[in-house]
């Protein structure tokens, strides 16, 4: 298991014993190294914790979002996944003092359990409340959005063999809200870019490469306009670079990236960036392997917290017809087993996903299929029960 | 800024596969533009988006080194211009594609209400790429720079 899935793996024990580890309770230690041998060994110790299963915050969403999370669900169970789910709604509530908030026991459960699933979720046009996945970025501290693009075969597009990743600061940058009148018909918009942030950001980037076998990782910028900005942001990028000698680090400004990258996707690895490049590139690079309907996305916080969720919208037309493509929540859902350290149920699943797209015998209909979601997921099911 | 979509293929691979992949391709949904970049006409937008935009869509019809560009100033001044680089590595030795300053000339014609000398160089152009015979280099060809010029000179003679 990887450093972090290990930690709190231990730390869910313990609390499930009563126990903890900052030293405010008494422990005996040997209970402690029972424990952690139970976290190794995954062997039950006792009836009063659940062996080695982690609970996830999951939030269907809206739309179709309850049916693609019901397909997940059924799919992790098909491969016997160590994942109890604690479902969770996010609508927006007025707390005291009229704040906009999500209301409380999402936030309980997600500061509990630390990971989530995310369905699509509704914009609110009238509802006067600010969107839904901007609370949960200022509620979580969610300062890094990841999208791995993978070329899935089966599903072509014009560009083959895609497998990149896009890194995205998401806290600042040119999205910070900053911006004033000057006189009439003149406004400015400050864009902040922050010495934290960027080394914060830098360094998530080159540790995901590292942990994920990732040889480079090209800092996306624009320092020769924005020279104080983006020259901040690159700076941090090459001191990150230098703790991180056995990642390649490369620089490239973002015009050249996008000339490049619809030329030759194949030569990127991975890709950092402040915010609103890193919107656009990650749109651009989920275009490249099929759009928001295939693409899975992260978005990693502070203490430990990490969001997986799928990007595309909630297609009211389809909602509850059983005509849904749970591809991009079930990969968000991999992405979510591999920051997990789940690796051997990840590759399963991922496997028994993408064989089920290349058969092309049993595909929704965006994917050019005519089969309904229930069939595309008891087809991947099928699969991963025939691996066994 | 007009691009010019290159009607003959290109020699870059995934160019090639975009081409015959959007003759052929029949979309029931909205894709962004590296998936169906047929479905724009005119953008406009501020700097950045355009500094953006511009270089990624000269990605998708082959690159700086066949697109255009015009620039438009106040009191009725516009200048035209290769946007590619200066490539010293090939300076002088007659390896050169002028297709971009060409065709940026002929932006020129157009702006100055020339349409007829417009058409005929540009008809030229790219009927001489279209035909695949004499290209330079970076077009995927083993033709010298005045070569490729010669060959748009001579269809222009034919054309007369």
């Amino acid at each position: 298991m990887a450093g972090k899935a290990w930690r709190s793996a231990i730390v869910n024990l313990l609390t499930k014993l009563g126990l903890s580890i900052n030293g405010k309770d008494k422990f005996k230690p040997q209970e402690l190294s029972r424990v952690v041998g139970a976290a190794k060994n995954e062997t039950p110790q006792s009836r009063t914790f659940i062996r080695g299963i982690q609970t996830v915050t999951l939030i269907p969403g809206d739309g179709i979002g309850p049916e693609i999370s019901n397909a997940v669900m059924k799919i992790f169970e098909a491969a016997k996944a160590p994942i109890r789910w604690e479902e969770r709604n996010v609508t927006a509530i007025r707390g005291p003092g009229g704040k906009w908030m999500i209301p409380p026991d999402a936030k309980e459960s997600m500061d509990k359990n630390k990971i989530g699933l995310k369905g699509p979720l509704k914009t609110p046009i009238a509802a006067g409340h600010p969107s839904m996945n901007l609370l949960l970025r200022k509620t979580f501290d969610l300062y890094a959005n990841v999208r791995p693009c993978v070329s899935i075969e089966g599903y072509q597009t014009p560009y083959t063999d895609v497998n990149l990743v896009t890194i995205r600061e998401n806290t600042e940058g040119e999205y910070s809200g900053i911006e004033h009148v000057i006189v009439d018909g003149v406004v400015q918009s400050i864009k902040l870019i922050t010495e934290q942030a960027s080394k914060r950001i830098a360094e998530y980037a080159f540790e995901y490469a590292r942990n994920n076998q990732r040889a480079s990782v090209t800092a996306v910028h624009k320092a020769n306009i924005m020279r104080m900005s983006d020259g901040l942001f690159l700076r941090k990028c090459r001191e990150a670079a230098e703790k991180y000698k056995d990642v390649k680090f490369t620089e490239m400004y973002l015009d050249t990236v996008c000339l490049n990258m619809v030329q030759d996707p194949t030569q990127f690895d991975v890709l950092v960036m402040p915010n609103l490049y890193g919107d656009i590139l990650s749109d651009l690079c989920a275009g490249l392997i099929g759009g928001l309907g295939v693409t899975p996305s992260g978005n990693i916080g502070a203490n430990g917290v990490a969001i997986f969720e799928s990007v595309h919208g909630t297609a009211p037309d389809i909602a509850g017809k059983d005509l849904a493509n749970p591809t991009a929540l079930l990969l968000s859902a991999v992405m979510m087993l591999r920051h997990m350290g789940l690796h051997g149920h990840a590759k399963k699943i991922e496997t028994a996903c993408f064989d089920t797209i290349r058969d092309r015998k049993v595909l929704t209909k965006d994917l050019g299929g005519n089969s309904k979601c229930s069939e595309f997921t008891e087809a991947i099911c099928q699969r991963m029960k025939d691996m066994d | 800024m007009a691009l010019y979509r290159v009607l003959s293929s290109s020699p870059n691979k995934p160019a090639n596969a975009l081409q015959s992949t959007l003759l052929n391709m029949q979309e029931t949904i909205r894709e962004p533009m590296v998936q169906d970049p047929t479905q724009f006409d005119v953008l406009v937008m501020p700097n950045l988006y355009g500094d953006i935009l511009s270089d990624l869509c000269a990605g998708l019809i082959g690159g700086l080194g066949v697109t255009p560009s015009g620039n438009i100033g106040a009191n009725g001044v516009a200048i035209f211009e290769s946007v590619h680089g200066t490539a010293p590595d090939i300076a002088g030795k007659d390896l050169a594609n002028p297709t971009a300053l060409l065709l940026s000339a002929v932006m020129m014609l157009r702006h100055m209400g020339l349409h007829g000398h417009a058409k005929k160089i540009e008809t030229a152009c790219f009927d001489t790429i279209r035909d695949r015979k004499v290209l330079t280099k970076d077009l995927g060809g083993n033709s010298k720079c005045s070569e490729f010029t010669e060959a748009i000179c001579q269809r222009m003679k034919d054309m007369d």
